[in-house]
């Protein structure tokens, strides 16, 4: 059996959300493999969230924001990135790989990226395996 | 009739023992009030003392100590039979505490690391839970793959957490617990250390990250001059006494109660805290730099908490992708 890969996707809901409802309505094919939940900003992604994700059965955690500079709450964007790439970090000090999480700026035009993104995703993510729990 | 208590330790440093003998004068009061009826560290009692009581024949048992070997596991049990109330004492006891850090390593290559390097005389001779000598056998307890805050083996009523609890902390706790006034289950604020540090608070963005040398101490908040202080993920009720000593807080109190997890909870305040001048150009090379001056995230925001945390231990998701493919 090939290994589908479970992906939790956090979408903003001013632009990535948007973004992924164009991809939808375009028609645009992308993986059944990811899971997305609405959030207000990507900023209210929480590492305690990514942790739990990956704890109950997520191969991978996809976040998306917008673009830097197109915040609706000005500056959120700004400390997703911090808080993904400490939070990256960490992942890799306690042995679960990086590349397992990904930040992507998605803006409300980007369908096209957000197909693209969630392919490559789950491509990845398949060549990776399941996480040895 | 008076209360009785029992205090066992775990796997533990013995600083919790001292923090007992700690309560000084406070404690002659204790056994004025209480019998105690099981210390193996302080006073003369053996397993088989413990063994004869009748079920619920303690009132209060204080164990310490992070669960490690199989006789912490036989010991909690033993003392959860005999006792009505079990309490949690110490940071290890409730959160896994320092011991807790080993869980990112596995067993086998703890014991590799102690028994088989250069640094080893007679090398691959791993101790062994049962031997034969002389006819006799010699056991040893089994040392566990993992450690363990004490809530994971048996069911625990009360939770006194700190490394080592403060005496205050221990005081009140004592006090509540013996006079039938207990409300609360944990004995720590329900606030983060934060709300009881004196030191001034001016809303920067820390562009740099420290160590402690680096600083003059001024009487600014220790977060906002650069050291990573775990204040605002840490539960108070220890006064923020190694703030008031310039010293960072490094979560002995564990999370606080709206934190699932501590150490997350700790990457959210720094992320929101750190920044960079001109942050709205987002140079990707600078956030890097500056998060990459955080040497041990783990080591530092789950120094007292990681077996309690949500991933507990070390996954085996990267030794994988080592071997396999070489994806890392």
């Amino acid at each position: 059996m090939v290994f589908e890969p479970k992906i939790l996707a956090f979408l903003c809901n001013w632009c990535s959300y948007a973004g992924a409802d164009l991809a939808g309505v375009s028609r645009f094919q992308y993986p059944p493999n990811v899971l997305p939940i609405r959030v207000m900003c990507s900023s209210r992604v929480s590492p305690e969230h990514i942790f739990q994700a990956f704890d109950q059965g997520a191969d991978g955690v996809f976040v998306a924001g917008c673009h830097p500079g197109d915040c609706h709450y000005i500056n959120g964007n700004y400390k997703t990135l911090r808080k993904v790439k400490l939070t990256k970090k960490m992942l890799e000090q306690i042995g679960i790989n990086p590349k397992r999480l990904r930040l992507e700026w998605i803006s409300s035009v980007e369908g096209v990226k957000f197909a693209e993104v969630v392919r490559e995703m789950t491509e990845e993510l398949k060549e990776l395996g399941p996480i040895e729990r | 009739m008076k209360p009785k208590l029992a205090f066992y330790w775990c796997a533990s440093c013995g600083g919790c023992e001292v923090a007992i003998l700690d309560l000084n004068e406070a404690l002659l009061d204790l056994v004025e009030k209480a019998d105690i009826v099981f210390w193996p560290c302080a006073m003369d009692f053996k397993r088989s003392d413990v063994e004869k009581m009748g079920d619920n024949h303690i009132d209060f048992s204080f164990i310490n100590g992070a669960i490690r070997t199989s006789e912490d596991v036989e010991m909690a049990d033993l003392l959860r039979k005999k006792s009505k109330h079990v309490v949690a004492f110490g940071s290890c006891s409730c959160f896994g505490g320092i011991p807790g850090l080993a869980n990112l390593s596995s067993k086998k290559e703890m014991l590799e690391r102690i028994y088989d390097t250069e640094s080893t005389e007679e090398r691959a001779v791993f101790p062994s839970v049962k031997f034969e000598f002389d006819g006799e056998i010699l056991t040893l307890p089994e040392f566990l793959d993992e450690a363990k805050p004490l809530e994971e083996v048996i069911k625990v009523d009360y939770f006194i957490p700190g490394c080592p609890p403060q005496t205050e902390q221990t005081l009140e706790a004592l006090d509540s617990l013996l006079n039938g006034r207990s409300d609360k289950k944990v004995f720590a604020s329900a606030k983060s250390v934060c709300e009881e540090c004196p030191r001034q608070k001016e809303d920067k963005k820390l562009s740099t990250i420290k160590r402690i040398y680096e600083i003059q101490d001024d009487g600014r908040c220790l977060l906002e001059q650069g050291i990573p202080c775990l204040g605002p993920a840490t539960a108070g009720g220890c006064g923020a006494r190694c703030v008031k000593a310039n010293y960072p807080c490094t979560g002995c109190n564990g999370p606080t109660q709206e934190a699932i997890d501590q150490g997350a909870r700790m990457i959210a305040s720094l992320a929101s805290a750190l920044g960079i001048e001109d942050e709205e150009k987002m140079e990707e090379k600078k956030v890097d730099e500056l998060i990459d001056e955080i040497i041990d995230p783990v080591g530092t925001f789950y120094k007292f908490s990681l077996p309690k945390s949500i991933l507990k231990k070390r996954w085996r998701d990267l030794d994988k992708s080592k071997t396999i493919g070489g994806r890392s």
